[in-house]
């Protein structure tokens, strides 16, 4: 005969053990959803997708644009190419919310900024990221000073837990590695591009008769 | 045992174990080209973090790099539609 003794003790094993299976599969779910966009990542599709929404940013970003000298111009091109990354990402990971958040607030204080009046640099509003200890610099173990390190270089990751950084950082790399790819692959085109139309100004055609594949 | 399980309850149920820790550390040295061809019990956890560090600081320089040729072939090309058509159709091969 079923017991419908409702027995304390087994309530709280049973609902333990639920939890359990429960942190297992969402870690399951986790590990499956980070090995997908490590494969997304790395795909022909994804690059080309990136590549062409990198193109059309950057063909924007001239037409507006009024900078004169080229580091500006240059910084400009990185920040739409960060910019067009982190969307690709599809706001999955906290490092791509990072980036486009802090491009609006960005904007907002410059907006601020501009508005307000100038305000002295004074030791409360220095945001500092040195040990109590303030002088003395205090010798770390290892494992926590690289962890500091990469929290500066992983965007929107200060607060993390450590086992989400080691996520974060994961999915970043990958992401940073196609989005060198692709700019180096866009580079390559657009050297091969202005070679064309430079030789074929030079020959006197005209680049809409050139046979297309 | 009570305080460990309310604990959990708060963190949203994720004890942090150290085997989480090392697959995921292992998992990231998976992806760094330094060190992904060495045994993970052979690379600590701290060289791993630090090639992290120098692989990530890498590709942002390489990025930083490309920006700068991007903006000077973006100078000298005059953005014709015809050399739009150009990058169009090798963009998609």
């Amino acid at each position: 005969m079923a017991s419908m003794s409702f027995n304390f003790e087994e309530n709280v094993d049973r609902s333990r053990e639920l939890k359990r299976r429960k942190r297992r599969k969402i870690e399951t779910v986790n590990q499956d959803r980070a090995k997908n966009n490590q494969i997304r990542w790395r795909s022909i599709a994804e690059q080309q997708t990136y590549s062409s929404k990198l193109v059309e940013a950057l063909r924007h970003v001239r037409q507006t644009s009024a900078a004169s000298n080229v580091s500006s111009r240059s910084r400009a091109i990185r920040e739409t190419a960060d910019k067009v990354l982190a969307i690709s990402a599809r706001g999955r990971t906290k490092w791509s919310r990072a980036i486009l958040t802090n491009r609006l607030k960005l904007r907002l204080k410059n907006h601020k900024k501009a508005n307000a009046k100038p305000r002295m640099a004074s030791p409360g509003n220095r945001r500092s990221n040195n040990p109590p200890n303030g002088v003395q610099k205090k010798r770390l173990p290892a494992l926590e000073r690289r962890t500091r390190v990469l929290r500066r270089l992983v965007p929107g990751s200060r607060k993390l837990s450590l086992p989400n950084l080691l996520e974060e950082a994961t999915d970043y790399i990958s992401a940073l590695e196609m989005q060198v790819r692709a700019m180096a692959s866009v580079a390559e085109h657009l050297t091969g591009a202005s070679n064309l139309a430079e030789s074929s100004n030079r020959l006197g055609m005209s680049l809409e008769h050139t046979p297309q594949r | 045992m009570s305080s460990r399980r309310s604990r959990s309850r708060q963190s949203g149920g994720s004890r942090i174990t150290d085997d989480q820790i090392n697959d995921l550390v292992s998992k990231l040295q998976q992806v760094l080209p330094e060190l992904r061809n060495r045994r993970s019990d052979k690379v600590s956890a701290a060289r791993v973090l630090q090639e992290t560090c120098n692989y990530i600081r890498n590709l942002h320089k390489e990025a930083d790099d490309l920006s700068d040729r991007l903006s000077e072939l973006l100078e000298t090309t005059d953005g014709t539609s015809a050399q739009a058509e150009i990058i169009r159709s090798l963009l998609t091969q």
